[in-house]
């Protein structure tokens, strides 16, 4: 896994579909392209919503981490 | 020759973009009022919103009676209009689950539920449908079937009156349409 640097990182815990998707895409236009946001979340939905989410706006996955009780999902702007 | 080949693509593009189902837009009609569609419903606009697509909702028969507003009274109603007002949820806060009921107290518990689990509830998806440009029509013929007046709705950014075609034109360009 290539290097990166977190620009922001959100805090998206105890949220409930469809909050986590609708909360990360009001966002994802304010950093640069290229940059990479960090979110919290405790929904286990997420893990296949993220990257459907990016899969269809164009915007890249480049890590998940699932630590107890917490996911982590690293998110870069590419458009 | 390049011309002729650029002419062509120009025509295919134009016809390709007038195919139906070409534009990534969710088209959805709503015609229960019952709460747990009504959270589906908002649910899969918002979401599709946040999937960069433009949303179009159609309100129609019971679903009407959820976008009224409960604070705003109107007068001049006939008979008929006001037993319709009287007898049907006024906001979308009073609507019935389709199941598990029991006179209120299914409701209220899966309210209690949702907050406990962090559920956005109907206000919350609403103003954030708002935020997101998430466009709400409102069947004319069902409003004035049940004798709801435009006064009496809720105060939403896209909120619009329509017929039949205005839901059936941006179906028709909809990549995908549901019905709930």
């Amino acid at each position: 896994m290539a290097e990166y640097t977190v620009v922001k990182t959100l805090d998206y815990k105890g949220l409930a579909c469809p909050m986590p998707i609708v909360k990360i895409s009001q966002v994802i236009g304010s950093v640069a392209v290229g940059e990479v946001l960090e979110v919290l979340t405790t929904d286990p939905g997420s893990l296949s919503d993220f990257p459907a989410w990016a899969k269809t706006t164009g915007q890249a996955i480049l890590e998940t981490k699932q630590e107890p009780g917490l996911i982590r999902i690293f998110v870069k702007r590419q458009k | 020759m390049s011309m002729d080949v650029d002419k062509e693509i120009a025509g295919i593009k134009a016809k390709m973009e007038s195919l139906p189902g070409a534009e990534n837009k969710l088209t959805m009609v709503v015609l229960s009022g019952d709460m747990d569609k009504l959270l589906a419903a908002m649910i899969m606009a918002t979401g599709a919103a946040a999937m960069g697509m433009k949303v179009v909702l159609f309100f129609t028969f019971w679903a009407t009676a959820a976008l009224r507003d409960p604070a705003k009274r109107v007068t001049g109603k006939n008979l008929i209009s006001k037993m319709f007002g009287m007898m049907l949820p006024k906001g979308r806060n009073k609507l019935k689950l389709s199941q598990m009921h029991m006179a209120g107290m299914g409701a209220s518990m899966m309210k209690g539920l949702m907050k406990k689990k962090n559920v956005a509830s109907l206000d919350q998806l609403f103003e954030v449908a708002g935020q997101l440009a998430v466009k709400i029509y409102i069947c004319e013929m069902s409003m004035d079937l049940m004798g709801f007046k435009k006064e009496e709705m809720i105060d939403y950014p896209e909120l619009e009156i329509c017929g039949v075609a205005t839901m059936l034109a941006h179906a028709k360009e909809s990549s995908v349409q549901f019905f709930i």
